[in-house]
């Protein structure tokens, strides 16, 4: 084997691989000017269906940009699937939704029951460090201030002492800390959260909702499916209440009501009598 | 003392290459095995280490126990048998680990079917269970150069491997390619696995990689030093395995797989992190 021609070859993959992960970061790089797009996310006559499966029906509407927006609705009202076709996970079976040209590689997403093992041997700061890699690319090292940054994000979390634990040893509430820490580092301009609140500490909601509210000053789009309906109240400013079609969209304090709740709940009932018939047709749209 | 411990593989050169050569696959089966385990695809290496058997009956068909040509056989079949499996999982009412039992049963029986019709039982023998006393120049550089790929690709694609490991819905959500890497992780268990077969035989090439590895899980918990502690264990017991075939004539690959097996029951017992002794003290 001519072994000059080795390193040859080998300086010259390091090169390319330095040159891949470049052209990463300055495609990330590109994507600060968080708040320079105006009508935010576009549903058009969005229907959704899996196998005759009705999901969503006929929802138009719009997140508009830097809003901080709750979902909430009885189960099976499509909440999850909005999320997951505003991630693009999921195509519409038909109508349109427009991101304002937002690519999906720049669109967060905590998933309901994140199937992560918990038990697996990484430190805290290991996984929000994850949050930079689309910055950072996969084969370059974490320079000093994208250090400070890591621990930044943990401080806005409330975890700077924990940075060096093991994973397994945090509680629940602390572990959601740590992804959060992570969403905040990827600075994504739109960001969805499915049920992020479920079966944690009444303080770690408080401090994460007030996260929220930060990251929304900071001009970006939030949307996130929710059931405690105080912390709607108290947090977000905007409510869609969705029984697989909008019941009501706009202010919360115009669409949070009691009679809006009932409705959607009626909505609910009805699917369960009459699985295939989603919505009656002579019901009137509010 | 000397005698017992040293003074074989200084006498012979059979002894000397076949320690080399655990060494050498206990350098990239270790950190293998460490991410299989973590990665929750312990059965799944179990059945791909099966499915080498085709490859290497085929190989041994055209050439004889020429181990490149074994190898290479079994390197192409349990790919394919691994690619298979996945699209039947994807394409049918089949989970992932059913559809690769199957595949995997199919080319155990296929396998050793071609070898007990070209060659003899001994044949079929060392195939299954490895002459690791047999191996010579050829066979060291080889197990050598597989086992430096694996470790070079495994340290080059280290990062996303783990994310990939870690948390597969945050890597699609990246828009990165999470398939990609699962597949080149494959490809590298496949390569050790290989490697690993001339020394321990198609049944036990995994041994190596997954005993040190859910060994060293009550020793450490963090993620370098589980690679470390791995490989430790893994060439502790290709040097006492070896010695132990040598001294009491044992066969050589089940008698490491034994040692590596020792650690293992000893760990579970006495283990600093999550051992029996550990939960009921």
């Amino acid at each position: 084997m001519n072994f000059e021609r080795f390193i040859l070859t080998a300086s010259k993959a390091y090169r390319y691989l330095k040159k891949f992960g470049h052209e990463k970061s300055l495609e990330a790089a590109g994507r600060h000017n968080i708040s320079t797009h105006q009508e935010g996310i576009t549903c058009t006559n969005l229907n959704i269906a899996y196998n005759s499966h009705i999901a969503i029906q006929d929802l138009s509407g719009t997140f508009q940009s830097g809003t901080l927006t709750a979902v909430i609705g009885p189960n099976g009202g499509g909440k999850s699937t909005l999320l997951k076709t505003i991630k693009g996970f999921i195509r519409p079976s038909s109508g349109a939704i427009t991101r304002n040209g937002i690519p999906l590689s720049q669109i967060t997403y905590l998933s309901q029951n994140s199937e992560i093992d918990r038990s697996f041997p990484l430190s805290v700061k290991d996984v929000v460090a994850m949050g930079l890699c689309s910055e950072v690319g996969f084969f370059r090292h974490y320079n000093r201030t994208q250090c400070e940054k890591i621990m930044q994000a943990l401080d806005s979390v409330g975890l700077l002492e924990c940075a060096d634990r093991a994973l397994h040893t945090l509680s629940g509430g602390q572990f959601q800390r740590v992804l959060f820490a992570r969403m905040a580092l990827q600075n994504a301009p739109i960001v969805l959260l499915d049920e992020p609140f479920a079966a944690i500490d009444s303080s770690t909601m408080e401090a994460l909702a007030q996260l929220l509210c930060k990251w929304q000053q900071q001009g970006r789009t939030i949307i996130v499916v929710l059931h405690d309906l105080d912390i709607v109240r108290e947090f977000f400013p905007k409510t869609l209440v969705l029984a697989r079609q909008s019941i009501a969209w706009g202010d919360t304090k115009e669409t949070l009501t009691l009679d809006n709740l009932r409705k959607a709940k009626f909505y609910s009932h009805n699917w369960d009598n009459n699985e295939l018939e989603a919505v009656p047709s002579t019901w009137s749209r509010n | 003392m000397y005698d017992f411990f040293i003074l074989p593989f200084e006498d012979y050169i059979f002894l000397r290459r076949a320690l080399v050569a655990c060494l050498a696959l206990s350098m990239s089966c270790a950190p293998m095995g460490v991410l299989i385990v973590l990665r929750r695809m312990s059965l799944m290496g179990d059945a791909l280490s099966h499915s080498i058997l085709p490859g290497v009956a085929i190989g041994f068909l055209l050439r004889g126990l020429s181990l490149p040509m074994m190898s290479l056989g079994g390197f192409i079949s349990a790919l394919l048998v691994a690619f298979l499996a996945g699209v039947v999982s994807r394409t049918t009412l089949l989970r992932e680990d059913a559809s690769l039992v199957g595949f995997y049963l199919i080319s155990l029986a296929f396998g050793s079917l071609i070898v007990s019709i070209k060659g003899t039982n001994v044949d079929l023998m060392h195939i299954l269970f490895g002459t690791i006393l047999a191996v010579d120049k050829v066979s060291l550089l080889l197990v050598a150069g597989i086992s430096s790929l694996t470790l070079i690709i495994g340290a080059l694609i280290y990062r996303p491997l783990i994310i990939e490991c870690f948390d597969p819905s945050f890597m699609y959500s990246l828009g990165a390619r999470g398939a990609l890497y699962h597949g080149l992780f494959i490809m590298l268990i496949v390569l050790c696995m290989v490697a690993s077969f001339q020394a321990l035989g198609t049944l036990m090439a995994l041994g190596l990689m997954m005993l040190p590895a859910i060994a060293a899980r009550f020793w450490a918990e963090e993620i370098g030093a589980l690679f470390i502690i791995a490989f430790i264990i893994a060439s502790l017991s290709g040097y006492a395995g070896l010695l132990l075939s040598y001294h009491y004539i044992w066969p050589s690959g089940p008698s490491i797989i034994l040692v590596a097996g020792l650690f293992y029951t000893i760990s579970l017992l006495i283990g600093r992190y999550g051992s029996i002794w550990k939960t009921h003290k």
